[in-house]
């Protein structure tokens, strides 16, 4: 038990702020990791705290929950892992699970004297990575390294899936399973997504895992033809073979229509849920943490089913994220499913911008490494989950998640995450920020849904933004890359453009021109959902709550995989626009190129998509040089813009903001208005 | 030497310890924890143990002697304990505490109540061992002499209760650091 190395050993890895696979060196790791552990019981509390520093581990520990969770919160990439005692007076612990399964996306280990089945199974359906029966031993703790492990090789492995394997990536990857992989792992990768929803996963993995194909790239006039077949069939009966006959464009199959109409059905759902946006978002998404488990379980099951439908949203990420990050009551699946849409859009728009760049992805590439870092960013979510999140305002932490998840998106995934604790709310923040983070691309609109989505993820995850921002980081200079992506990538993005056909706020983007096109490539397969569009508008408005555009910023710079650039892009845009809306632009590194991306991501959101694009290129370029200049230099908890202080963000938005006059909204945001998103 | 023959008082008393199930293997983690870096590392986690274990009893008292008993607040401190116990290794009072919460769910009041007195009696039962054993530790630090650790070999024979694995693990632990006095080996 006794290690052979002194307690002094401890702290030597313990410096380091946080292990990058490639930099965890054989002979030390596991020694350093970082746990955080929490149990009422002072007597466990101090013997697990023994035990763990025998292994040479870097304990923290607390006896509250809520404790807990501020500890994770102010320290975003400050640990690697947590163990949690199941029974506590001031908080569940299933429910400290989730919300830091949605805010920071940290590997949990549930702990009990209790080994009843039911309670076990609880802590597998809440997404624990493990489960510890008391009396602990020192045994099962020596062993906790490998689900850090295991979380970040799905990462990575998530990326590669997304469909953009480049070679940069294959190899640091295949690296760093070298180094780490064990059996246990390689079976396991896909036990470890438990984390994320049972269902998201199974769909997203299917779909990344045995569909490599190109996607179909939703553009604006795609969209607008689908929506016009929708029409005239009447939505009720509206099914993909007929639609498929209307729209009659070659090399479109049955499939992708079907789920095109899936998530245009969720995103239309979540409109007529979302009178108001505040009274959605808000509602939905951020609830009080300890409030919202209540309905996050529930809107965990609508989320799930629209996930299911979208394929992509962790239901119960998003729920969990909203409600952790909004603080507003998450129960409504309604809006998860608006998220989801949005973080689609994000998504897609993030690996369009990725492989734009090229070089900068190169950059992302090694910054992927970096990335990986980012404590427990659900990487695994696929863009589809973002998707999904435009749908449900829950869904933009889903978003969040699905961005990062995007296989390929290794980047966005990250950004994703930090979406992910956006609530629903920020959604429509993230939706602007995506469309800042197309700086590049000359249609603005993009971007904005891609902000949209983006800013509600990153809203309503405050919680996120250290890990996302990691990731984000590396897209950082992509992110430039990637704001514009949303836009650029119109052809490339598979994106739906579904918000650019069928809401209102779609066709004002259509009205942009360049932004529709850019939405569709962005969004996957959640099809546009207007609900970014508008979003973005509101977005615009909440110029303070700017969190969500900061954050989308950031999420973008995460997009760091090559292939899944595009998809990156949208994730760590979203993921930054959770995490930037809770740091309002106050994390200076790295965070501050992300930020500057969602600065442009602001700007675009107030409307002038196409002004925005400008200035949002004018952002990333500047974003991309602050971030050449410091972003890298920081420790890789440090790359991921969420940690940027929110004030950061903000900063570097409002900035923004004001060079560029908002300009009218343009999309009608029917329900979203930002100015209701608390922040 | 006196300083032996109180090694070797202290290893027969521990073990009768294990052997009535006072304690379990557990107690023997926390043991092997003890390091020179920590050298009162059980008497610290023990000392903890005791002032939560009484103030849970004494919520458990309250609680159990009101005019309408909350079981789920009853239950909540069994657990509780239950799981402290488990971890000090005071196999005893856990296996108690598994009673009563049994008992808790019936929401049997009677029952429950022979319950504590049955957890409280376990309780000061082990306090009492375990405070001979440190005292007894002391003894032996204070007179220049190392504390022995129970040979593997004595804890396998032993049926923990389906901690035999645990027994393994400690064959390899405690023969690499801790025996390493003939005097011990010879036990």
């Amino acid at each position: 038990m006794k290690f052979s190395c002194g307690r002094g050993a401890m702290s030597i890895t313990s410096s380091s702020a946080a292990w990058k696979p490639t930099d965890v060196v054989a002979d030390q790791f596991p020694a350093g990791l970082r746990v955080l552990v929490v149990d009422d019981d002072p007597t466990c509390l101090m013997i697990l705290e023994k035990m763990l520093r025998t292994c040479l581990y870097e304990v923290t520990k607390c006896n509250r929950a809520e404790t807990a969770l501020s500890i994770l919160r102010e320290n975003k990439n400050g640990f690697d892992i947590v163990i949690s005692d199941v029974h506590m007076p001031d908080m569940d612990g299933f429910k400290l699970l989730e919300h830091i399964g949605l805010e920071m996306d940290l590997p949990v280990i549930m702990m009990s004297a209790d080994d009843g089945k039911h309670v076990v199974m609880k802590g597998v359906t809440h997404g624990a990575c493990d489960y510890l029966i008391k009396p602990v031993r020192i045994e099962a703790l020596k062993n906790i390294w490998q689900h850090v492990v295991r979380k970040r090789k799905n990462e990575w492995k998530d990326f590669e899936q997304s469909g953009s394997v480049e070679e940069g990536d294959r190899q640091p990857k295949q690296s760093e399973d070298a180094d780490y992989s064990s059996s246990a792992n390689e079976g396991n990768w896909r036990g470890s997504k438990k984390r994320k929803d049972d269902e998201e996963e199974t769909d997203e993995r299917d779909d990344t895992s045995t569909l490599k194909k190109p996607r179909v790239v939703w553009s604006v006039e795609l969209h607008q033809q689908f929506v016009a077949a929708v029409n005239q069939l009447g939505i009720d009966k509206a099914v993909p073979k007929k639609i498929l006959e209307l729209m009659n464009v070659p090399g479109l199959t049955r499939e992708n229509v079907a789920s095109h109409l899936q998530k245009y059905r969720l995103y239309l759902r979540r409109l007529s849920g979302v009178s108001q946006h505040q009274s959605n978002l808000n509602p939905p998404f951020i609830s009080p943490q300890d409030s919202t488990f209540g309905p996050l379980s529930s809107l965990n099951g609508l989320d799930l089913q629209a996930l299911a439908a979208t394929g992509q949203l962790p239901t119960q990420s998003f729920a969990r994220l909203q409600a952790a990050g909004l603080g507003r009551p998450t129960a409504k699946s309604s809006i998860p499913m608006t998220l989801v849409d949005q973080r689609n859009i994000f998504s897609f728009e993030n690996p369009k911008l990725r492989f734009g760049e090229g070089q900068q992805q190169q950059q992302h590439m090694n910054n992927k490494q970096q990335i990986n870092l980012l404590n427990g960013i659900p990487t695994n979510m696929e863009p589809r989950q973002l998707a999904s999140l435009q749908h449900g305002g829950q869904s933009i932490g889903n978003m969040n998640m699905q961005v990062a998840s995007h296989g390929a998106q290794n980047n966005q995934n990250n950004s994703l995450l930090m979406q992910m604790g956006q609530p629903q709310s920020r959604g429509q923040i993230l939706g602007d920020t995506t469309v800042s983070h197309s700086p590049r691309r000359p249609s603005s609109m993009g971007q904005p849904i891609l902000s949209n989505g983006m800013a509600a993820n990153v809203a309503s995850r405050n919680g996120i933004p250290e890990t996302i921002g990691a990731t984000s980081y590396n897209p950082v200079s992509q992110a430039t890359s990637t704001l514009n992506f949303p836009m650029n990538h119109a052809s490339e993005l598979p994106g739906n453009s579904f918000p650019l056909g069928s809401t209102p706020g779609i066709s004002s983007f259509s009205s942009k021109g360049t932004f529709q096109e850019d939405v569709s490539s962005e969004i996957k397969g959640s099809g546009g959902f207007m609900p970014s569009y508008v979003k973005f508008n509101d977005l615009s408005q909440h110029k303070p709550q700017n969190w969500e555009l900061q954050n989308v910023g950031m999420t973008f710079n995460f997009p760091q995989h090559s292939s899944s650039l595009q998809s990156n892009l949208m994730q760590s845009v979203l993921v930054q626009q959770g995490s930037s809306g809770q740091m309002n632009g106050h994390n200076r590194s790295s965070a501050v190129v992300s930020r500057a991306m969602f600065s442009a991501g602001d700007i675009k959101e107030h409307g002038n998509a196409q002004n925005v694009n400008q200035h949002l290129n004018n952002l990333v370029d500047n974003i991309i040089r602050v971030k050449s200049e410091g972003v890298f230099d920081t420790s890789p908890g440090n790359l991921f813009p969420v940690h940027f202080g929110q004030e950061d963000l903000m900063g570097a938005l409002l900035k923004q903001q004001d060079s560029i006059a908002p300009t009218e909204n343009e999309f009608d945001f029917d329900g979203y208005s930002k100015d209701n998103i608390p922040v | 030497m006196e300083v032996v023959q109180m090694q070797r008082g202290l290893v027969d008393y521990t073990k009768t310890l294990f052997m009535e199930c006072f304690l379990d293997a557990q107690f023997l983690q926390l043991q092997q924890l003890q390091d020179e870096s920590n050298p009162d590392f059980v008497f610290e986690v023990v000392s903890l143990f005791f002032d939560d274990s009484e103030k849970l009893l004494n919520d458990l008292s309250m609680a159990l002697d009101q005019p309408s008993v909350d079981f789920k607040k009853v239950d909540a401190h069994v657990h509780q304990l239950k799981g402290s116990s488990s971890s000090i290794g005071a196999q005893r009072v856990k296996d108690a505490c598994v009673t009563f919460r049994n008992f808790c769910e019936e929401q049997n009041i009677e029952a429950t109540l022979r319950c504590l007195q049955q957890v409280k009696h376990e309780y000061y039962l082990v306090k009492n061992k375990l405070e001979t054993l440190l005292r007894l530790e002391q003894q032996i630090v204070a007179a220049g002499g190392s504390i022995p650790m129970i040979e593997m070999g004595f804890l396998k024979t032993i049926n923990m209760k389906g901690k035999h694995d645990s027994g393994v693990v400690y064959t390899v632990e405690t023969y690499g650091v801790f025996c390493d006095s003939t005097s011990i080996r010879s036990l």
